[in-house]
């Protein structure tokens, strides 16, 4: 138990004093048993209050330390570290929150203030009293990355990884590179197509013998932890052989009679079972969709000397140390009726949309062989919802209002109605806002309380709602095409993503960073970051950024070939262990397993393994588990300072 | 309830907040100057779903009046499932309670998310009221 504690009450300027009387507070303290010196200090976190205490550990040979000041969320770190150059071990540091939970949430109450406060300030001496010297520990590293999904965001962060000198291992689920964006051609802000985006970084990818690039492949289960996973990775088979006669493989597919919807167009086009996704898709190699292959299966057999049918699913493991997950998003699906969607024939999404732009012949914007002459953009759709998916999607407003401005520069004057709930065109694609409306786009704005009706009026698709822009006045617009705005939503198997990863969902149910300031692209799992629109709706420029982030961050973990692990992890009393298990079925990392100690089971924590999450703690029945600085001794001793005056 | 007449009037709560989801929602409240009862007293743990039951019990026995659960919810950085096993926990600790005749719901649970400071008041005044109302009856 420490005996010579050091204490600092902060006034933080006059932020505590001017509630807390920090003179009482000291009083209070300095008698208590374990106290050696209690200091009160105007700004604990200036650099001569720091060498102050550092002076102290050393010449008092205090063997704890306790700074009364603000939330460890600002400030643990840099306290922690004057108990290092003082020589004392940093988890023998207690930081007490007497501003934020002290002296600013009773500003009202300066006495009570104080109360708490001293209450609080011998809680956290008691915690240190307790307080065991714990050690980081440091295990040797893989030098290799995994990025799961390769579109914008994974391919640009694979890219990095490669160039920083680690091995990449980039995994991809489609058998074609690009991800959402080779759905769509026209790139706004920017001037450039999106196919040649994507072949930039393809060609980046290939040209890299580090990188090495799974298509068709997933990721299907990982064990270890940070610095050393094993990650298992199924590829499927492609039935095309590597080194292909071209030749054969277009009269392959032009024999080939079976039809498919595809899946690329959103099923406004039909594909063959020998495809490619789009003429331009990357690699530039067909796929074979076997089970859809019908009676074209006759077909394919007579050319099996170019193909590879008796390929099976293939199982390989790596050994990386992080993991960067760049999985993106889906649209949103309306659900049938929403807004007309599936029940009223030219109501569209937008990502549809863009499909429908791109399947026009030149010159001619036609859906279902009918030109369109105007279309009426619905906003919001799927996104800002009260209920449901209540964040902003963040590209659509801009995607939309800038697809008005490019198709009216490759097909004859098209017409566009924005029905818009808000638009959100920030920074400078407020300028493509001010010139949708030069074009002569015409804007209304819809209640959020009162959202449009899509209905069916003298036999046409017809959007009507109250528009605050004209005082609320109902209008009735019969655009050609009706195009449902819609954004973005987590991918479809994110579930299964998370749980091979364990990794955190957020309540939009995209990934969820640790912090969004301060960790934005880190995950609470030690070694899996986030990129992309996997962690929530971004745009492209977005999702290189945040991809870049990721990289940066996994070199920087990754590079010494060495890491630190927390030292909060679970540890057995195998005195008191009972062997009942429960601790395994709790563990949500698999940290734990029984072993056999001489005919009696006993759990094991796995330290690279343990998050300190406690889950085990509370389920032991025999009391067996405690988590490093959170001890029996540590609560408790904490609980009843509070509680006794 | 402690024996002490004033702690009978103004109720000792014991809040157990999550140190990366609800704590920063309590140092914001305190941001924010949302003014709620002194005598709320947090002691932060990783998860919600890793506090002891006999820390909560050692809280009742040495006085407190209530103690508060400030649960990660569907916002928990370690598993989607930590509702479940958090309302789990409050469901044994109440059964352990009664065992020793002391009101369940003097132990509450809410999920309090990283930015949820005027719903962390909102409890922690309500819980005030609720237990205040238990001493005076």
């Amino acid at each position: 138990m420490k005996q010579k504690i050091g204490v600092y009450i902060c006034q933080c300027g006059s932020n505590i004093s001017d509630y807390v009387d920090v003179d009482k507070v000291l009083d209070s303290v300095k008698d208590l048993e374990g106290v050696s010196l209690v200091k009160i200090t105007m700004f604990s976190c200036s650099d001569s209050t720091q060498n102050e205490m550092v002076d102290d550990i050393k010449n008092e040979d205090l063997d704890g330390l306790v700074v009364a000041s603000c939330s460890p969320k600002l400030h643990l770190p840099t306290f922690r570290n004057v108990a290092i150059r003082g020589g004392l071990n940093p988890y023998n540091y207690v930081q007490v929150n007497i501003r934020e939970q002290g002296s600013w949430a009773h500003s009202d109450n300066p006495k009570k203030a104080t109360e708490k406060a001293i209450q609080l300030v011998k809680a956290g001496i008691e915690r240190t009293k307790y307080s065991n010297a714990l050690e980081k520990t440091v295990i040797p590293s893989e030098k290799a990355v995994a990025v799961i999904g390769a579109g914008i965001a994974g391919m640009k962060a694979a890219i990095e990884l490669a160039d920083m000198g680690l091995s990449v291992y980039l995994i991809e689920k489609d058998f074609f590179v690009g991800g959402r964006i080779t759905q769509w051609e026209d790139l706004c802000t920017v001037e450039e197509l999106a196919s040649d985006t994507v072949t930039r970084l393809y060609d980046e990818v290939k040209s890299k013998d580090n990188l090495t690039l799974f298509l068709g492949a997933t990721a299907e289960n990982m064990s270890g932890s940070v610095g050393n996973f094993k990650l298992t990775i199924n590829i499927r088979p492609r039935y095309i052989k590597s080194d292909f006669n071209k030749d054969k493989i277009e009269e392959l597919t032009g024999k080939c009679k079976t039809l498919t919807p595809n899946e690329f167009d959103f099923g406004l086009t039909k594909r063959k079972i020998v495809f490619k996704t789009y003429p331009g898709a990357l690699p530039d190699i067909p796929v074979v969709d076997i089970k859809n292959a019908g009676d074209d299966i006759n077909i394919i057999n007579e050319f099996k000397d170019h193909l590879d049918l008796d390929r099976k699913d293939e199982s390989i493991t790596v050994d990386i140390g992080s993991v960067i997950l760049a999985t993106g998003s889906d649209p949103y699906t309306p659900k049938v009726g929403e807004l007309g969607y599936k029940e009223i024939d030219n109501v569209v999404t937008f990502q549809e949309f863009k499909r429908i732009i791109e399947l026009s012949p030149n010159g001619k914007l036609k859906y279902n062989g009918k030109d369109i002459k105007s279309v009426g953009y619905i906003y919001c759709v799927g996104s800002c919802q009260a209920e449901g998916n209540m964040y902003c999607s963040r590209f659509c407003c801009t995607c939309a209002i800038s697809t008005s401005l490019s198709i009216n520069k490759r097909f004859e004057k098209i017409r566009f109605y924005h029905v818009y709930k808000h638009i959100r065109t920030y920074g400078k694609q407020e300028v493509l806002y001010d010139q949708a409306g030069r074009q002569g786009d015409i804007f209304f704005k819809f209640d959020e309380d009162e959202e449009p009706v899509v209905s069916m009026v003298d036999g046409e698709g017809t959007i009507t709602f109250n528009d605050l822009l004209t005082d609320g006045e109902e209008i009735s617009v019969s655009p050609d095409l009706i195009v449902l705005v819609t954004g973005m939503v987590p991918r479809d198997d994110y579930k299964r993503v998370a749980e091979v990863f364990k990794a955190p969902i957020g309540r939009d149910k995209f990934f969820n960073e640790a912090h969004p300031k301060l960790r934005p692209v880190e995950t609470v799992i030690d070694g899996i970051m986030i990129a992309g629109a996997s962690q929530g709706p971004k745009s492209i420029s977005e999702s290189t950024k945040s991809a870049l982030s990721a990289a940066s961050k996994a070199d920087a973990l990754l590079h010494k070939g060495e890491i630190e692990l927390e030292p909060t992890l679970a540890m057995i009393d195998t005195s008191l262990c009972e062997g009942s298990g429960l601790c395994i079925q709790a563990c949500p990392f698999n940290a734990i397993t029984m072993i056999d100690a001489g005919g009696k089971k006993l759990a094991q924590v796995e330290k690279s393994a343990c998050k300190g999450c406690g889950w085990c703690l509370a389920v032991c029945p025999h009391d067996a588990i405690e988590l490093a600085g959170y001890t029996n001794n540590e609560m408790e001793g904490m609980i009843e300072s509070l509680i006794t005056v | 309830m402690s024996n002490n007449q004033n702690d009978q009037k103004d109720p000792k709560i014991l809040v157990f907040s999550t140190e990366k989801i609800s704590d920063p929602a309590i140092d914001l409240a305190g941001l924010l100057k949302l003014h709620y009862p002194a005598t709320a007293y947090t002691i932060n743990v990783p998860c919600s779903s890793g506090i002891k039951p006999r820390w909560i019990m050692h809280a009742f026995e040495k006085g407190f009046d209530g103690v508060f659960i400030a649960a990660d919810g569907t916002d928990c950085p370690y598993s989607i499932e930590c509702t479940t096993k958090t309302g789990e926990l409050v469901s044994k600790v109440h059964g352990m309670m009664k065992e020793k005749n002391i009101t369940p719901a003097r132990l509450k649970m809410a999920a309090i998310c990283s930015v949820c400071a005027e719903p962390f008041v909102k409890h922690m005044k309500t819980f005030h009221s609720e237990l205040s109302a238990m001493a005076s009856n």
